[in-house]
């Protein structure tokens, strides 16, 4: 098979860099263009230096992309949604990474985002672009949303309880999520600003983050509640010392008794054949629940948990780098999906330890 | 030949007791418990002793 030809929008942001990164090593993808509507002209690597001696592509402007198999599109979010079909026109497959399209209701969408969603017809069509949750779907995609870095790790470590109906959904879900500051985008500001974003440890959303409604929207589907959530959801966010990295910490509780030992079963039995899920529960060492530290650069989300018996309280933690299985790892794995190639192409760093 | 497994008393992870000896220790390959062999003609493992860390709690 001939190789498929990508283009990618937004090419100047960390989650364009991050996908140069990884399809520049994807055997069965050529990379044709990148474009920026403010680098135009520039070499890739001036702007991702990891690159330099890899890629000699300049950027272009967005009104020379020509057509092409797929387009990542890596723009703030809001924009996209502004000229989706112009790039539909472009490619038969188009895989977006900013939130646009990742809700499938267009009530959910205005409730989260504050005002209606320009393309609500084109919501129900598109597919959230999570491996994990929506194989079938991916493999007929054409328009495939980016998911929330957060939101990714929250649905990960929990998707295994909804889908077992073991959560007791008359209390509530407490999600607190700790992320790096490459989160926050390429584009600097006062809050990135060094001598203030340096040792900080910021709560930024302690209510009413966005990433709550695709917490919502998939958690809900695995419970068969769909659109009529009633569980309270308390996400917070907090902005760590990180560079890369999610650790999400979850509390929830479930409606009857269980011990670890089902726990483990359960999880095990859901994510045996995953190739970038990995339980990570050890009884002694340093690594014995998920850290992102040792994830940066990898597709792997790790995620272990344990059990209060006596408040039938379980905690689930859950780890990710935010620009790779947040972002653009977890997009170059849905693009696998929908190619039918096996899901780890392009996907193979493990990591590193020490870092 | 049936397989020599035990499961681990903490996480019910497969361990396999191929080429070991009762008393040995060995580690579950899922939580990293410290297990003893404690028997081979019904393969079995048992949680071994250990000192708590100090996690400066």
């Amino acid at each position: 098979m001939s190789q498929v030809r990508v283009a990618i929008v937004g090419g100047s942001g960390y989650t364009a860099g991050e996908l140069l990164r990884l399809l520049l090593f994807h055997p069965q993808v050529e990379i044709a263009q990148v474009a920026s509507s403010s680098h135009a002209g520039q070499y890739v690597h001036s702007l991702h230096p990891n690159l330099r001696k890899l890629c000699g592509l300049r950027l272009c402007h967005y009104d020379d992309l020509s057509t092409c198999d797929v387009i990542f599109l890596c723009m703030p979010h809001g924009t996209a949604m502004q000229a989706i079909e112009r790039y539909r026109n472009l490619a038969p497959v188009v895989i977006d990474l900013s939130a646009d399209f990742r809700l499938r209701s267009p009530d959910l969408y205005l409730r989260w985002y504050g005002k209606e969603h320009p393309q609500p017809e084109l919501l129900a069509q598109a597919v959230y672009g999570l491996p994990e949750l929506h194989r079938q779907e991916l493999r007929e995609a054409a328009l495939i949303s980016g998911t929330g870095c957060m939101a990714t790790a929250a649905i990960l470590g929990l998707a295994p309880l909804y889908r077992a109906g073991l959560v007791d959904q008359g209390l509530p879900l407490v999600v607190d999520a700790k992320v790096g500051s490459s989160a926050a985008g390429a584009t600097p500001g006062p809050g990135s600003h060094h001598p203030d974003r340096s040792g900080a440890v910021r709560s930024f959303q302690p209510t009413g983050h966005r990433h709550s409604a695709e917490l919502i929207q998939e958690l809900g589907a695995l419970a068969g509640v769909g659109g009529s959530w009633r569980q309270t959801l308390a996400f917070s966010a907090t902005a760590v010392e990180l560079v890369r990295g999610v650790l999400v910490t979850a509390q929830v509780f479930l409606n009857t008794d269980l011990d670890e030992k089902v726990i483990w079963r359960l999880y095990r039995e859901a994510y045996r054949e995953e190739p970038f899920i990995r339980l990570v529960k050890e009884r002694s060492g340093v690594y014995r629940y998920p850290e992102p530290k040792i994830l940066a650069g990898s597709n792997y989300c790790d995620i272990g948990f344990e059990l209060d018996t006596d408040q039938r309280r379980l905690v689930v933690m859950a780890a990710l780098d935010n620009l790779v299985k947040g972002a653009a790892g977890n997009a170059v794995q849905a693009l696998n999906c929908r190619f039918g190639w096996d899901e780890t192409l392009g996907l193979t760093f493990p990591g590193l330890h020490p870092i | 030949m049936s397989k020599l497994v035990a499961l681990c008393p903490e996480c019910e992870a497969e361990i396999d007791l191929q080429n070991r000896l009762v008393g040995e220790i060995v580690y579950c390959p899922d939580c990293n418990a410290e297990l003893e062999v404690t028997n081979l003609e019904q393969p079995a493992v048992a949680l071994a002793p250990r000192v708590e860390e100090d996690w400066g709690e």
